[in-house]
């Protein structure tokens, strides 16, 4: 049976690297808090990032005081032949109290839905469920209540899928900006021999060098020049997808732009498109870039459940660069 | 156990004629046991082949080959859902599913799980066997030791031992970004690159090769000095990925490796000479940077 699509409002779901960013999104009027073990089990398995099994207990008794949820990512690919880390961690995130687990590999799915039943499963980004077919799937085999989509389908195609599962949505509408296909991308260890899928990690830090050649700082990741900026221009961090490439001759971003996600202006369409949560990326960033971007969020959502026009909100200063983008939701990103 | 030696799917645009020649070629002169067809990067391609498909298929049975049909590896609307799901319900030809879609509507017959759906575990692994998967193809970026686990579950493990590697695949054309286009006016400029688009760094290293929505590794992974080691592990088949060389001559190297009529010293060599001056990969094996070449670090 298919889902009612009447719009309701959207949850507002928020990245908290660390207890300190939990309470800022909480306090900021995030409906959730989605956050990661201190360990190679999350996607942003950053040094001086993410929780501990205490810290998490911790956080969701603050979250559950102000009627907000936490989510525990473990979205990585369990290591072959070491599944234990994962399966620990599925156990300790539901002991610890967890409203659900966003869960990618389905190895782990499958376990999950063994060992925890009553644990709430969603499907994280790293499943790159992209169709109804595939969602259907997660949902059949492994129970699924929530599909985290990939950042790769418009809002048309958000909408024709939302009538087709009876599953809730959840869409990435501000941070970074995954080009490719999630969890099914090896150019950061095609690099440095480390990956998001297997080490919860891209373009990492330990591989990264700026060197002075000339009048140009370069930016490299491994053994690759990953872009390189003349005097006047800022130098940002070389993520494999966003640096600048040479082809026929012709040099450019050819994957993307360096820019950031924002889908602030289409809240109100995700809502008509049957979406039920959006999601902000950046568990790796601080609790005051948290704290605007949630408040920032919290008043555009509210603002669109009541049919108002998006209130006036500078968030410039939150993005990389100041360049911003709508990414795949509109068709001429493609 | 035999080891089988395979041909994975094409994953250039190629013009139709070619296409069909290409395998034509194949069937007649290549000592290979299985060969994988079909569209796996972009549904707009499929069209212009589909039609050859058939005789193709035909002269690769005749030949004794076995032919398997390759799914879509992003598929991301109802049309192209379809696709996936008549492939699926082929009677008698064997499908490798590159997407969860495929995946589920195999599940309960044989079936052969592809490269791009991300098989990490035996628990991941296992899983699929339950469900019908006779073989799984490993995703590239998986080192020996990992396979090393994953032939503990019991199910055929076929490797990529050549050619270049799928890196990424994305709902964007970098093809069509690299002219000022977008994908649905395209103009299938893809064409114009048979072995893919070289990208460079900015001082003027040769990196990474695009393929429409795909992205590839410039070098061409080279395993052949890990044969006897994949052998060991317990990988039965081996996968050459096609490129625009003479792949003939390609599979010949392998077979004569396999058959133990050549040391992979020699085999390398032979390599060189086929490859046109790209330069060899076999970081992932051994668990470092995928672009890592070991044998030039000896």
């Amino acid at each position: 049976m298919n889902k009612s699509l009447t719009t309701k409002k959207l949850e507002l779901v928020c990245p908290a690297g660390t207890p300190a960013s939990l309470r800022a999104a909480v306090d900021a009027g995030a409906d959730t808090v989605y956050l990661g073990f201190r360990d190679e089990t999350n996607a942003r398995n950053f040094p001086g990032l993410n929780f501990s099994r205490k810290e998490l207990a911790e956080g969701v008794a603050y979250a559950h005081d102000h009627n907000a949820k936490v989510l525990v990512a473990i979205n990585t690919f369990p290591e072959a032949g070491k599944p234990e880390p994962w399966h620990e961690a599925v156990h300790d995130a539901e002991l610890c109290g967890a409203d659900a687990v966003i869960l990618a590999d389905i190895g782990l799915l499958a376990h999950a839905a063994q060992n925890h039943p009553t644990l709430r499963r969603h499907l994280s980004v790293q499943a790159s469920a992209s169709n109804a077919e595939a969602i259907h799937f997660y949902v059949r085999e492994f129970d699924v209540k929530r599909v985290v989509l990939p950042r790769v389908l418009t809002v048309e195609e958000i909408a024709a899928l939302n009538k087709d599962i009876p599953v809730e949505t959840e869409v990435f509408v501000f941070g970074g900006l995954c080009v490719m296909a999630e969890g099914r991308c090896s150019l950061s260890s095609y690099v440095t021999g480390q990956s998001p899928n297997m080490n919860g990690v891209c373009s990492p830090a330990s591989h990264v060098r700026y060197e002075e050649v000339g009048d140009q700082l370069v930016s490299k990741l491994g053994d690759f020049t990953i872009n390189s900026f003349g005097e006047k221009e800022a130098a940002g961090y070389p993520t494999l997808c966003k640096g600048r490439f040479s082809v026929e001759g012709s040099v450019s971003y050819l994957f993307e732009d360096p820019t950031s996600l924002n889908a602030i202006t289409m809240l109100d369409a995700l809502m008509k498109a049957g979406v039920t949560a959006l999601k902000i990326e950046g568990r790796q960033r601080g609790r005051a870039y948290v704290s605007q971007v949630v408040s920032a969020f919290r008043q555009a959502v509210d603002a669109a459940a009541r049919g108002e026009d998006l209130p006036d909100l500078d968030m410039s200063l939150l993005t990389e660069g100041g360049q911003e983008t709508a990414g795949a939701y509109q068709k001429t990103w493609r | 156990m035999t080891a089988k030696l395979t041909l994975g799917p094409l994953l250039f645009n190629w013009p139709a004629e070619r296409w069909r020649d290409f395998y034509f070629e194949i069937a007649d002169e290549a000592p290979l046991d299985m060969v994988y067809l079909g569209e796996v990067v972009c549904s707009k391609r499929l069209p212009f082949y589909a039609e050859y498909i058939p005789d193709v298929a035909e002269r690769l049975a005749a030949a004794g080959k076995e032919v398997v049909f390759s799914s879509l590896a992003l598929v991301m609307n109802n049309r192209e859902l379809a696709g996936v799901s008549e492939l699926a319900e082929q009677a008698d030809s064997l499908v490798e599913a590159n997407d969860l879609s495929a995946v589920s509507y195999l599940s309960g017959k044989p079936h052969i799980v592809g490269p791009y759906i991300s098989t990490y575990n035996e628990g991941t692994a296992s899983y699929f066997v339950e469900r019908g998967a006779k073989r799984i193809v490993l995703p590239p970026e998986l080192a020996g030791e990992t396979i090393g686990e994953l032939a503990k579950v019991d199910v055929e493990l076929e490797v990529q031992v050549f050619g270049r590697l799928p890196l990424a695949i994305s709902a964007r054309c970098y093809h069509a970004r690299s002219r000022n286009l977008h994908k649905d006016n395209c103009q299938f400029v893809c064409g114009e690159d048979l072995d893919g688009m070289k990208l460079s760094t900015v001082d003027g290293k040769d990196f990474l090769a695009v393929n429409g929505t795909q992205t590839l590794s410039h070098r061409y992974c080279n395993l052949a000095g890990e044969l006897s080691t994949l052998l060991d592990l317990g990988v039965s088949h081996f996968r050459l990925s096609p490129q625009a060389i003479d792949m003939v001559a390609v599979a010949s190297c392998f077979r004569a490796q396999l058959e133990g009529k050549l040391d992979a010293e020699d085999a390398t060599t032979r390599l060189s000479d086929l490859v046109e001056g790209v330069p060899f990969a076999d970081g992932f094996f051994h668990g470092q940077a995928g672009v890592d070449w070991t044998p030039a670090e000896v």
